[in-house]
């Protein structure tokens, strides 16, 4: 027997306090791309009980994710969108979770964060990540947030990796300057410490705290 | 005309675009976003945003990982 939806409700809110638990139950948030990023952001909002997470990627779980994304080894060629949706539902099987198994672009991207009032972006790619803050600052209402991540390759120090509020509705995370290009690899502990980053500031956005 | 880039003062021509600004620094244009005096300005508007004297500029360029 797994505990009902109401057991699990309430204590959340011992742990959490109710007046936290209710905006974050309210929550609506976006995780573009599901790698060493995306998917330990979605587990840590899943295990604090944000409401509603919004899974986007259009790529399989390969053996060589396994050194820093929360998968597992039965779910390698399985869609990361499924698996993650899968994990997350021994989690907590109550929180509203929607999947998309697309690749985000600049001409898709609107329409797949129509619901969500915070963005994450947790793609691999420099590219991506810059297509993403031009979409959002092109296209997208001015009501939503976007927290990113820049700069957390190899094993330097946790230190180094900070939040910065770069303006109203963009806060960056990651040392901004160890990247796949200067030779690192991506590995759990460090990956793990700028998605901390990146969760930690979207439950401060849901409670109503605006500095990084 | 002296605008700051990143925090430093730089001396730039009169009636320069932001994309000429980017392509004269060598920036990569797919990998950075660029904010002017506190809002980050589209891509499709470099070409038509001139920059003035005292603007204060802050590029972004994003590093792979994730």
């Amino acid at each position: 027997m797994i505990p009902t939806r109401d057991e699990v409700y309430e204590t959340l809110c011992v742990r959490h306090t109710r007046a936290v638990q209710e905006k974050l139950a309210a929550g609506r948030v976006a995780v573009a791309g599901l790698g060493g990023l995306g998917s330990t952001v979605a587990v840590a909002l899943a295990r604090a009980g944000v409401g509603q997470l919004h899974l986007i990627d259009f790529d399989r779980v390969d053996l060589s994710n396994l050194n820093r994304q929360q998968y597992r080894m039965k779910d390698i060629g399985r869609y990361k969108t499924e698996a993650l949706r899968e994990i997350i539902g021994e989690i907590n099987p109550y929180l509203k979770i929607e999947t998309d198994t697309v690749k985000i672009t600049a001409e898709n991207a609107k329409a797949l964060f129509t619901e969500e009032d915070i963005i994450c972006e947790a793609f691999d790619q420099a590219v991506e990540k810059a297509m993403l803050t031009d979409v959002f600052f092109e296209e997208l209402s001015r009501e939503k947030m976007l927290v990113a991540a820049s700069g957390m390759a190899g094993f330097n120090s946790s230190n180094l990796i900070r939040t910065r509020k770069v303006n109203s509705r963009f806060y960056l995370c990651g040392d901004e300057t160890n990247g796949l290009e200067s030779g690192g690899s991506l590995m759990a502990p460090r990956v793990g410490v700028c998605a901390a980053h990146e969760a930690n500031m979207i439950l401060r956005i849901l409670v109503g705290e605006a500095e990084a | 005309m002296t605008i700051e880039i990143n925090g430093k003062q730089e001396n730039i021509s009169e009636n320069m675009s932001l994309a000429m600004l980017v392509e004269a620094k060598g920036y990569e244009l797919k990998k950075i976003a660029v904010e002017l005096n506190g809002e980050i300005i589209p891509k499709s508007k470099y070409e038509s945003c001139f920059l003035s004297e005292y603007d204060t500029l802050e590029v972004v360029t994003f590093v792979g990982g994730g």
